[in-house]
């Protein structure tokens, strides 16, 4: 059952590919509603994502991994930089262009109830794309039979609406809905975090699932680690509008290097361990995200960072590749990079 | 914290039922839920959203509308005190004096119309019947205590004009400020990132006196772990084991207690699949007869299907509401 494509750098071009990507939000101020500033949400990105795997994107609030995906999926318009999906360049594509692609391209928000019609029974809500694009083949009900069943729901689910289910459900009914049209990557914007336990797993087991059978490749965006950690291939750690580390889950959980992602790691309250609890201390953070509209000179951690030198406050890190890991730190010299 | 265990508990609460009326019937949110606080003690009460933690927690100060709600208890007992006899102004000398509550959203606890400053220092007026002047300066110190850098100019700021996290200070503030005897942290830090969560939780260890009591509200693991000594954990509206912190993440004998331990996503290595619970939470509209776990419980017998479970021992000081200790036991 593990026949999942293990594909590593090279082999394979990637599926999607995001060079120095920026989406800026203007800040409009004064009478004539000039442009006095910017909001960086996303500050240069470069990220690539393979077929049939999963890239986790962790950060807290406020980092800018939802507008990342917001803008991949052509939600945002990107300031600068450019995205590709299967060598086509998003980044440029007219609205018109970007409607085909839609099949291949979905997305599962975090509010499961909030994403789904609540006037359109469950039938119409997962075959509304196949409507959409002519691809009806037999009848409505049994397309919607064939998906409700691969996401685990009874068949008679189709009939009802929105309300009548439970959280879990509802995210199941997202899924389906999204993996109607066949696409080959789906942005996962925090799908899991509105669940309780028990049922995230379940539906951390499903996406898995749906995974391997239908080689999808997924941007997994969530601010929990632990989540991401049983669910993605690589991650990729963000921090006020940039990527400061990413490589395969096994580096970045198991040796972690970037000043952040260490204090992210160790901020997770891990059961059963005794080094963290109730008398002893681990590594802490300082302070608070600051504003993305005047982020820090220097490298964007620096304030809070426990290892800040002088260099770090005065430019900004430049990328290191060390055996697949790519990190973003002034500690990991540049001149091997 | 300190082992006092032989004194009388600071709380008990004996078969609370908290129900509501709802135009679609009646609700049982809480039903005969019983356990107690020790002076000093934390107690995290744990469960999935709808569990009726918070409606058991809110019940204790009484903070339950009624109607649409209801209350019923053999017994609330407050450091001796029945809480259910009192009068609501004796109801209002507990609350925020001898009993202060942390809430989940900080935003809506906080008034968006009046500054950190005067609602900082309601309490102190009300209670301790400070001069205003020395009311600020309290208030103000406290402000500088749990972390708010520029504290005399921040007793001025709006809510707004603060972060979530600095917010949730201000509310333990709030909370330590009157010295408690017991604090009713309901969420605290769901709202907040992890690495602000880890410093809110540095915060309360540091500030909350040695015996003061803390009931803490919460459906993630990882923070009861972090936080208490003794875990209650509600399924379904009702309490299906009680122990010690130990006991519940070593030992779990509550077939629920056990499944969720397992489906909890933990920091790992690798990719791979996790150990759900089958099925779904029941409606409180519909729980099943008999124990209100069986459908989704791998181990269900037709005991399970007919009657509820009463609590087994099985351990010191450790008890679950399982028939399948009926034979251990």
């Amino acid at each position: 059952m593990k026949n999942r494509m293990k594909t590593s750098e090279k082999e394979t071009p990637p599926l999607v590919r995001i060079r120095d990507l920026k989406t800026w939000f203007p800040v409009k101020r004064g009478l004539f509603s000039r442009t006095k500033d910017y909001v960086r949400a996303v500050d240069g990105i470069t990220l690539a994502i393979y077929p049939g795997e999963t890239v986790g994107l962790v950060g807290e609030s406020g980092c800018g991994k939802t507008t990342l995906g917001r803008t991949l999926l052509g939600l945002e318009s990107a300031h600068s930089g450019e995205m590709f999906f299967d060598g086509i360049a998003l980044h440029a594509i007219r609205a018109k262009a970007m409607t085909p692609l839609r099949q291949r391209i979905q997305v599962i928000f975090q509010d499961p109830l909030s994403s789904l019609n609540s006037r359109m029974t469950i039938m119409d809500i997962v075959t509304e794309g196949l409507v959409r694009f002519k691809k009806i083949s037999t009848s409505k009900a049994d397309h919607a039979r064939r998906l409700l069943d691969e996401v685990g729901l009874p068949p008679d689910a189709m009939h009802r609406f929105p309300h009548e289910f439970s959280g879990g459900q509802r995210q199941r009914i997202n899924i389906a809905r999204a993996i109607s049209l066949r696409p080959e990557f789906i942005v996962c914007d925090e799908a899991v975090s509105a669940l309780d336990v028990s049922v995230q797993a379940q539906v951390l087991n499903l996406l898995m699932t749906l995974q391997e059978r239908h080689q999808l490749s997924y941007l997994f965006i969530s601010h929990d680690l632990s989540v991401v950690s049983n669910i993605a291939d690589r991650i990729a750690v963000m921090y006020l509008g940039r990527i400061v580390e990413s490589g395969t889950t096994a580096d970045i959980i198991g040796n972690p290097l970037h000043p952040y992602t260490k204090a992210l790691i160790s901020a997770v309250p891990v059961p059963g361990n005794n080094t963290g609890n109730n008398t002893g201390r681990r590594m802490r953070l300082q302070g608070e995200i600051p504003s993305a509209s005047a982020p820090p000179a220097g490298c964007r951690f620096h304030p809070r960072c426990p290892e800040a030198t002088a260099v770090c406050r005065e430019k900004p890190p430049e990328r290191t590749v060390t055996e697949g890991r790519e990190i973003w730190c002034h500690l990991y010299g540049a001149s091997d990079g | 914290m300190t082992e006092q265990k032989k004194q009388n508990p600071l709380l008990s609460v004996r078969n609370l039922t908290v129900q509501f009326e709802t135009d679609d019937g009646l609700v049982t949110a809480a039903d005969q839920v019983s356990f107690h606080l020790m002076k000093g003690e934390n107690v995290g009460l744990v469960g999935e959203s709808g569990c009726g933690k918070s409606v058991t927690a809110l019940s204790i100060p009484r903070l339950i509308p009624s109607p649409p709600g209801r209350i019923a208890a053999d017994e609330i007992l407050f450091d001796g005190q029945d809480i259910l006899s009192m009068t609501s102004k004796e109801m209002r000398q507990i609350r925020g004096r001898a009993v202060s509550m942390i809430f989940q959203e900080p935003s809506s606890a906080l008034s968006p119309l009046h500054r950190i400053g005067r609602q900082m220092t309601e309490a102190l007026l009300l209670h301790r019947k400070l001069p205003e002047k020395e009311a600020w300066q309290v208030a103000q110190q406290w402000l500088a205590k749990v972390g708010i850098a520029d504290s005399p100019e921040r007793m001025y700021a709006y809510p707004f004009q603060l972060s979530g996290g600095m917010q949730q200070r201000i509310m333990i503030a709030m909370a330590l400020m009157l010295s408690p005897r017991l604090i009713i942290a309901d969420e605290p830090t769901t709202a907040l990132d992890v690495t602000t969560q880890a410093q809110v939780f540095d915060l309360i260890r540091d500030m909350k006196q040695d015996d003061t009591s803390m009931l803490l509200i919460t459906h993630d693991m990882g923070v009861v772990w972090e936080m208490c000594e003794r875990i209650l954990v509600m399924y379904a509206s009702q309490i299906v084991e009680t122990g010690s912190r130990d006991a519940i993440f070593k030992n779990p004998k509550h077939p629920y207690t056990a499944g969720l331990l397992k489906a909890i996503p933990k920091l790992t290595t690798s990719r791979g699949k996790l150990k759900d619970i089958p099925g779904q939470v029941p409606s409180p509209f519909h729980y099943p007869e008999g124990c209100h776990f069986q459908a989704r419980c791998p181990f269900a017998m037709k005991q399970c299907r007919e009657s509820q479970p009463r609590f087994y021992e099985c351990g010191p000081d450790h008890q679950a509401a399982c028939f399948l200790l009926a034979s251990e036991s």
